[in-house]
């Protein structure tokens, strides 16, 4: 069960993951959207999108402070561990709590209002409980282990993540965690195998080369399929 | 120098009787889908009144299209690109359905299904929307005709504009009203706002004939292409969650047809045709500093094709002996730079539009007519364009960023031309001194009257195809190396995707039938039975 849970699992999520997203970019490239349903209703998305959507990447960002970073590392720079705890939980509960309350915000409104809700599939539906329940169970396991210096997570759980990289997962480290973290760790999986055969897929196109690109765009038709027939040798055009 | 051509078009406001033809066969050939129920590529507004979306034209609140920054640069009304990535998680300057308006159908069913009672059963209207009864309280057109407008009439945004320029009162009572109508499609602009804010790169301007497009595999739903659009021509189809827009029905066009809104016109209101331009001046023009300079620098960006300078440029841009030609040709060229008795709509918004106006002058002779003057005397006219200052200070504000000098010119060659052609058709020797004061000569009277009176179909359309020896294939696929059995559902097609319907990669495109008016008169009145069996 062990092996399983932290040695098969992770492998299968990051398949599916991969799998998944090439599938997606082949077979449903019409159907990678962000599904909107801002044209609905504005006013609560407005104030709840932004929340969720900014306190999701606070937290994407502190899990990877968490996991990837090792604690020798941050030893050395003289933080102790006391002061990483205190930091996470402050720093992690505020932008769950963002988070949350986004989700929230967003679910009440997904409900009441008619329009959203009858755009609401049922993949979206199952998308909604795996998301709420990985960012519940996660803020649940952080604050019950809140007193002191907390669970140190980064001595189990981060050094059997980025074990999973070498390939030798390290799954005795994960003897002893809370099962708190551990049911949080596989609903998190799940959600991160679930990932491109959701709406979630589109964090995938986060536009950042909108950046660097000059504004008007510009194509031409695909000179197979239409246009004047491409130039016969010896009768190229002059300046060209 | 960089040549590059566009397929643009001109509307004579004169000649547009409001009667939603092009509206609705667009409607019928583009739109009639789920998701798109509220959406309008072609739509038919009533002038004054607030347009579709409602109030679309106040840019303060929408924040579409251009505005200088303080260095004098160009830069997106709606915020630049940091802006937009910051703000992408939601767009608070998105219009809801409801701004356009809210889509409903009736329900017949109850009809035959109420069960017997004392009353009569009725169809009581279900929105689209939700799916529940509703109380219609808008739609596309409520305010037709200027129905409404002592109520609604203030709400649009170029009435209130027209009052601070003329500090003057726009009377909406019955006796004193004016109006025209005003047909939109997307512009097709040369410096397009919705291609800047599109954070995907989904949307594109083609280098080959300018049609603004949006790739349906690429655009991702953030909507920023609705808010940066100033005419509000890119809807957001809210089963697909993606961008749709007017395609200038481009599979008509690359073979040579008019779109359909022009094609259908009753009116026969619209010229379409190809004018080239210098694509390195439109960053300069658009950035005019002062906005009633807007109109003469796109004017300044068109080229001439019968220049020799031109002619060589756009030989080595790849633009072919046909396209030149038809742009030699070009009736919205003669109207838009020759005659330049057509109008850029809202040049103000610096996104360089490409569907342009000749502004109406039947408002201004029907009122003359009503005071119990001659409508169509030359003096008369003239008098009036000016006396009759609401009309062109409104009109200014749609078409000339409020200059109401290009608006008073483009009304006087009109009224010229009419004075002038009435002189005639009565047998009477023309003033020259009409013909003179507006700085044309007779002659070219008479042949603008022909292009905006008499133009045949193949006069008001002259539109080069994509590819000429591909013409006659392209009539029945849209993709010509296909098998021309491989039609959805037909004995050469392949077979659904592995993962259902319209998935992998989609190598073929529904068969298209092309209709035109020769083709249908062609078939319905040949006596040789293989014409009739054409298509």
């Amino acid at each position: 069960m062990t092996t399983l849970l932290w040695g098969v699992l992770p492998y299968v999520a990051v398949v599916l993951l991969v799998a998944g997203l090439v599938w997606r970019y082949r077979y449903d490239k019409f159907g990678w959207t962000t599904r909107s349903s801002q044209v609905y209703e504005s006013k609560l998305l407005n104030i709840a999108s932004p929340a969720f959507h900014y306190g999701i990447l606070f937290v994407l960002a502190g899990h990877i402070v968490g996991l990837f970073i090792p604690m020798s590392w941050t030893d050395k720079a003289g933080i102790s561990e006391h002061t990483y705890h205190v930091f996470s939980l402050y720093g992690g509960t505020a932008a769950g709590v963002l988070t949350v309350a986004g989700i929230v915000l967003l679910v009440y409104r997904r409900r009441t209002r008619a329009p959203v809700f009858r755009a609401t599939t049922a993949n979206d539906k199952l998308m909604y409980l795996v998301l709420l329940g990985a960012m519940a169970l996660g803020m649940i396991a952080k604050l019950t282990h809140a007193s002191g210096d907390g669970y140190n997570y980064r001595e189990s759980i981060a050094p059997w993540a980025r074990s999973l990289f070498t390939l030798q997962p390290d799954i005795d480290r994960m003897h002893g965690v809370p099962v708190l973290y551990q049911v949080h760790a596989v609903i998190g999986m799940a959600l991160i195998a679930f990932v491109p055969y959701s709406r979630l897929v589109h964090m995938f196109s986060a536009p950042v080369q909108y950046l660097f690109r000059p504004y008007v765009v510009y194509r031409s038709r695909d000179p197979r399929q239409l246009g004047p027939r491409p130039e016969r040798r010896g009768w190229e055009k002059t300046g060209s | 120098m960089r040549v590059m051509a566009q397929i643009a078009m001109v509307m004579n406001l004169d000649k547009c009787i409001g009667c939603h033809t092009c509206s609705v066969t667009c409607k019928q050939a583009w739109t009639n889908r789920q998701g798109m129920e509220y959406v309008w590529f072609n739509n038919v507004e009533t002038r004054p009144g607030q347009g579709y979306p409602r109030r679309y034209e106040d840019q303060e609140k929408w924040r579409g299209g251009w505005e200088l920054n303080k260095r004098g640069a160009l830069k997106l009304k709606a915020g630049g690109r940091f802006h937009k990535l910051l703000g992408i998680f939601s767009n608070p300057k998105l219009p809801e359905i409801k701004d356009y308006y809210e889509p409903w159908t009736y329900d017949y069913k109850n009809l035959t299904d109420a069960p017997l009672g004392d009353d009569f059963p009725v169809a009581r209207p279900v929105s689209q929307i939700d799916g529940k009864p509703m109380k219609i309280e808008w739609s596309s057109n409520w305010d037709d005709n200027l129905a409404g407008a002592p109520a609604y009439g203030d709400l649009d945004p170029m009435v209130e504009r027209t009052r601070q320029q003329a500090a003057e009162k726009v009377k909406f009572e019955f006796e004193q009203t004016f109006m025209f109508y005003l047909p939109r499609i997307c512009e097709h602009c040369l410096n397009p706002s919705c291609v800047a804010s599109c954070p995907s790169g989904a949307m594109y301007k083609r280098a080959e004939d300018g049609i603004v497009l949006v790739d349906q595999d690429q655009c991702r739903g953030w909507r920023m292409c609705v808010t940066g659009c100033p005419y509000k021509k890119v809807y957001f189809n809210h089963r697909t969650g993606k961008a749709e827009k007017c395609t200038m029905c481009y599979p008509r066009v690359e073979v040579g047809l008019p779109t359909v809104c022009s094609e259908t016109c009753v009116g026969r209101l619209r010229y379409l045709g190809v004018i080239l331009y210098d694509a390195d001046k439109v960053t300069a023009a658009a950035s005019t500093p002062n906005e009633q300079g807007l109109y003469e620098a796109q004017l300044g960006v068109f080229l001439d094709p019968d220049d020799p300078a031109v002619q060589r440029a756009a030989e080595e841009a790849g633009i072919s002996y046909d396209w030149m030609e038809a742009a030699r040709r070009s009736p919205v060229r003669a109207l838009i730079s020759k005659y330049k008795v057509a109008l850029p709509l809202h040049p103000e918004y610096r996104t360089m539009p490409m569907v342009w106006y000749i502004p109406p002058l039947s408002p201004v002779v029907d009122a003359l007519t009503e005071t119990g003057h001659d409508g169509e005397d030359a003096d008369n006219l003239f008098g009036a364009i000016d006396t009759l200052r609401i009309p062109l200070e409104y009109l200014a504000e749609v078409f000339t960023a409020g200059d109401t000098a290009p608006v008073r010119a483009s009304l006087e060659k009109l009224a010229a031309m009419r004075a002038h052609m009435r002189a005639i058709n009565l047998g009477e020797d023309p003033d020259p001194r009409v013909t003179e004061a507006v700085g044309m000569k007779p002659d070219e009277i008479e042949e603008m009257y022909r292009l905006l009176a008499i133009a045949k179909y193949e006069d008001r359309y002259v539109i080069p195809t994509a590819a000429v020896g591909d013409a006659r294939r392209l009539e029945e696929s849209a993709l010509p190396d296909g098998c021309s059995l491989e039609y959805e559902g037909g004995p050469g097609m392949g077979g659904d995707g592995p993962f259902g319907q319209d998935s992998g990669q989609r190598k073929l495109l529904p068969v298209v039938s092309v209709e035109n008016f020769h083709g249908l008169r062609r078939r319905q009145t040949s006596d040789d039975p293989t014409d009739a069996e054409e298509v």
